[in-house]
């Protein structure tokens, strides 16, 4: 199986127990509660930019206590990149979806000729699709941020 | 060049405190802030959009062109830091 | 006297965020070190979002998420719901803020690697040589 972490004696602070434990078990419920706040935006205080920072914040944990390149290891640049940039795509390419089909740039009514639910109905619909595509954006803006200005650039050694 | 900083900062500060006697006192419904659009999505943006949180649907409905601008400023803050910093250079 | 009592009760919320500004504002302008520049323009930022919110507020309203079922049935009051509004430019406004302090971070980093210094005489003097 492979080894997701550093070796504790590669860490620059050495081997914790306690903050290495107690980081474990946290990460995953910090990142369920994110998604939650990002599903829940119409009926709760919430939405796209708000879960997307706590998800952020989950990965920044996860280089604070273990190593960055555990947290590279789980998070690569590379998908960072592709997910960033399919946040944006998704909010713009709603936008153009509902005036190629017919309606006003972001009227998301005119979506209804897709899939008849209801104008009314797809309103709400384009709500959610457009703060799933911002929550996306800002996790990984926020988790690329913390990796190139902890580490200087190379993203080698963190903080 | 600190009490240049100084006397700037009170006068600024005295500027501000005389222009806040033209604002409505706090809590007022009449505030000016509060007429002319905020009713309106106050009133009619549920049953327009059947989404319970009025400033949800403000955000990504009524104004979701200066959303959009919004996501983009934050990815070109990313794509900016990633030039600046990530250089072979020393 | 009695007057200016009066106003600073009727909108007190307005003294304490324009004291905040200023206190941000000096430390933009007084200050030699460019990490304590860039932290006041951060705490000019907090001020003003502060300050929008707070002019929002209505006499005994609510927050506003509100319940679907007994709106669409009933109708809903202008009066009775805070201003939505102010929460939602301010929402925007603290991205840009996290935004510039991003980027600006980012600036130091590389100003610190070429003159070797974050102090504003000391760069300058470095410039000019």
């Amino acid at each position: 199986m492979k080894r997701h972490h550093a070796l504790p004696q590669d860490r620059p602070i050495g081997p914790s127990l306690i903050i290495e434990l107690s980081a474990r078990i946290m990460i995953p419920f910090i990142q369920l509660f994110a998604l939650y706040v990002i599903a829940h935006g119409h009926y709760s205080p919430g939405g796209g930019f708000q879960g997307g920072v706590v998800l952020g914040a989950s990965f920044i944990l996860m280089a604070i206590a273990f190593d960055l390149k555990t947290s590279l290891r789980f998070f690569s640049i590379r998908a960072n990149a592709i997910m960033a940039s399919s946040g944006v795509f998704i909010y713009s390419g709603t936008g153009v979806l509902c005036a190629l089909i017919g309606g006003l740039f972001l009227d998301y009514s005119a979506l209804d000729a897709i899939i008849p639910l209801g104008p009314v109905e797809w309103r709400s619909m384009g709500v959610f699709i457009v703060e799933l595509g911002v929550g996306l954006a800002v996790t990984s803006i926020m988790a690329s941020l913390f990796w190139d200005l902890s580490s200087g650039g190379n993203m080698d050694k963190g903080l | 060049m600190k009490k240049t900083a100084l006397l700037a900062t009170l006068f600024t500060g005295a500027l501000l405190l005389y222009g806040t006697g033209d604002f409505a006192p706090l809590g007022d419904p009449n505030a000016p802030a509060a007429r002319h659009v905020s009713p309106v999505y106050i009133e009619k943006s549920v049953e327009q959009t059947h989404v319970p949180n009025i400033v949800t649907a403000v955000l990504a409905d009524y104004r979701g062109y200066d959303t959009m601008f919004e996501t983009i400023v934050i990815f070109c803050a990313g794509v900016v830091v990633v030039s600046v910093l990530r250089r072979p250079d020393a | 006297m009695e007057a200016i009592l009066a106003e600073i009760v009727a909108k007190y919320n307005y003294w304490i965020y324009v004291v905040l500004m200023m206190i941000g504002f000096y430390a933009m302008i007084g200050k030699n070190n460019l990490v304590k520049k860039l932290l006041g323009m951060n705490i000019f930022q907090t001020a003003i979002i502060l300050m929008f919110i707070s002019s929002g507020v209505k006499r005994g309203g609510g927050i506003p998420i509100v319940n679907k079922e007994a709106v669409l049935e009933h109708g809903i009051q202008a009066a009775s719901i805070v201003n939505p509004l102010p929460h939602v430019l301010m929402l925007t406004a603290i991205v840009v803020a996290v935004s510039v302090t991003g980027v600006a971070l980012a600036i130091l980093q590389r100003i610190h690697k070429q003159y070797g210094t974050l102090e504003e005489d000391e760069i300058l003097e470095r410039i000019n040589r």
